[in-house]
């Protein structure tokens, strides 16, 4: 019972309908209609221990959402084992889905037009809270996520950053061990962020609860997550901690560079440094760039070497995003 | 059971939240009591009574199965389809509770809103205006609220059924206003079903719908005695029974082939 998600050769087919060309081909249509059968998620495996937080990535379309709907008993896989919480999330819905708490970042599971505390109410008689529970636990989550003072307006007001962690209130209101959250973060201002970083961090300290976590904010998992599970057209690519997927992947960072005066690329490339720099220049936005590998350090390095040699305007390092990493990652295969 | 309860009480926090909605709604049911008020007035004429109804007992048949209207309908077939194509639907599929039975529920705190703020003082209102007859005695009013529950179920029931089938047809906008017009017709809601040919009075009797409108009127109406009453409503639990049938097939049909829509 120590794991929280067995998913063992799992697979979800939709059937797609491609139309015929022209005039001829809708009344074709009509009668019978092309279909192929594409697999959204295609026998995978892996498994989450209680306690643990994942974040589960990808590109848009990789097959997240298709899985995180099966995991949370939405969807009806077409094969494969599926335990979680020691259920079959689909066959045992209701009894299961006590057991869990969900966030759709896209989606509001909040009444729209009447108070998020009448929202409340209903989840809590929903899910059996007895009146002390909710008091102690939703006490501490209302503080923590300093929602208190929204809890009298109606949702529709609220800004997105409110009804977020609203949203994230309303998924723990039965404290359950475990929590999906589907792009949790989408859209929201960095201090939200962070807010909601913070919070789910000691959520998981204090209850030990298990995080499953879909994001495409690099930022979100390096706080919250070792474990990355990544996901391209419906296979498992990478099982690993965040680290090592960095280190392999994102080993290149870039700098981006806009001068005072007029630089040219040769005067950049013969600037003295101890370690390689591939110098480009974007036309588009008179921005120069410089990827370096390695060590945090030898950014530093770089940029006080620029620095001293150049007038600057402007700087700023990229990170590399998870789109890209994922992106490396396709085209240059595993290993 | 708490929930349930607590879902009504949502919905009704909800009608409030639209009052809009509201007001117009007095201002169509008005329009409409008035207009078939008049129209059967002319059609009667100097008859006395026509197909067994005499024309106080036709108006009364026109009010009460308004008002009675305002209680039974609900748009919980739109709500779902909307839920099914916008793909809200997989909120409602998260939480611990039976989807079809909470939607049933939103539907009941929508009828019971309306029936207290709207059926009621709407009813008052039109017994002032218009000659009508309410029965005299408390039985009637019994059987008759019962009669009124049964039709609420039935029409919902066949609101489940139209909204589920969104999980088949991305689109079944077209059936839910064929299935409204259908209701409003066979339901006896526009004209009583004894004023039909005998042959679709014979086909309608196989069919639930007049369990929606026609079987509460009469029963109000006095059009309805003694044994006519009993059968009547036994007609109708008996279609409650049966529509749980095709409601729970197709429910678990849907399930299997949902698809979430935009991702």
């Amino acid at each position: 019972m120590n794991n929280a998600i067995e998913v063992s050769q799992l697979r979800k087919e939709f059937k797609s309908y491609s139309s015929r060309t022209g005039l001829k081909g809708a009344f074709r249509d009509l009668l019978t209609r092309n279909y192929k059968i594409v697999p959204a998620v295609n026998d995978i495996n892996f498994t989450v221990k209680q306690g643990e937080m994942v974040a589960y990535i990808g590109e848009n379309g990789a097959g997240k959402s298709t899985t995180i709907k099966m995991l949370t008993g939405i969807l009806e896989p077409t094969s494969g084992k599926l335990r979680v919480n020691g259920m079959n999330p689909h066959r045992e819905r209701e009894k299961f889905t006590r057991t869990i708490g969900v966030v759709f970042g896209q989606r509001s599971q909040l009444w729209w037009d009447i108070a998020v505390q009448e929202s409340f109410r209903l989840l809590k008689k929903v899910y059996k809270v007895s009146d002390e529970q909710y008091n102690e636990h939703m006490g501490h989550v209302i503080k923590t996520l300093d929602i208190g003072p929204l809890l009298d307006k109606p949702v529709r007001k609220l800004s997105l950053g409110q009804r977020m962690r609203c949203e994230l209130a309303a998924a723990l209101i039965h404290n359950p061990p475990l929590l999906f959250l589907d792009e949790p973060t989408i859209g929201l201002d960095v201090l939200v962020k962070l807010k909601i970083r913070e919070f789910l961090k000691e959520i998981n300290e204090k209850y030990n609860t298990t995080i499953l976590l879909t994001t495409h904010d690099l930022g979100d998992i390096e706080a919250l997550c070792n474990r990355v599970v990544m996901l391209d057209e419906g296979k498992i690519v990478y099982d690993g901690e965040l680290d090592a997927l960095k280190n392999n992947w994102a080993e290149e960072k870039e700098i981006h560079f806009q001068f005072m005066n007029h630089v040219n690329l040769s005067e950049l490339n013969s600037l003295p440094l101890q370690f390689s720099t591939d110098w480009e220049y974007d036309e588009k936005n008179q921005t120069y760039i410089a990827n370096i590998k390695g060590e945090d350090e030898n950014i530093s390095q770089l940029i006080s070497a620029v620095v001293s040699h150049f007038k600057i305007k402007d700087v700023k390092i990229h990170e590399t995003s998870i789109e890209e990493i994922v992106r490396n990652i396709y085209e240059k295969g595993m290993n | 059971m708490e929930k349930y309860l607590e879902m009504i009480r949502m919905r009704f926090l909800m009608m409030l939240a639209y009052r809009t909605d509201y007001y117009t709604g007095i201002l169509i049911y008005s329009i409409n009591i008035g207009a078939y008020y008049f129209l059967w007035n002319a059609i009667y004429g100097e008859k006395s009574s026509i197909e067994g109804l005499t024309s106080i007992q036709m108006t009364t048949y026109v009010a009460i199965a308004w008002m009675a209207r305002a209680f039974y309908f609900n748009n919980i077939d739109r709500e779902i389809a909307l839920e099914i194509k916008e793909g809200k639907v997989a909120i409602e599929l998260i939480r611990p509770y039976n989807y079809l039975g909470m939607k049933t529920m939103q539907g009941l705190g929508e009828g019971i809103f309306r029936f207290f703020f709207f059926s009621v003082p709407g009813m008052i209102l039109v017994a002032l205006i218009f000659p009508i007859q309410v029965p005299h005695h408390p039985a009637s009013w019994g059987l008759f609220g019962l009669s009124l529950l049964l039709s609420f179920i039935i029409n919902t029931q066949i609101n489940l059924l139209t909204g589920i089938t969104a999980f088949f047809f991305y689109n079944n906008a077209g059936l839910i206003r064929a299935k409204r017009v259908i209701i409003d017709l066979f339901s006896g809601l526009i004209l009583p079903i004894s004023f039909y040919p005998f042959w679709a009075q014979d086909i309608m009797k196989y069919l639930p719908f007049q369990g929606i409108s026609y079987i509460p009127s009469m029963i109000f109406t006095n059009g309805f005695t003694g044994g006519e009453i009993v059968y009547a409503l036994l007609q109708q639990s008996v279609w409650v029974l049966v529509l749980l049938v095709p409601i729970r097939l197709l429910w678990t049909a849907a399930k299997k082939q949902l698809i979430i829509q935009g991702g």
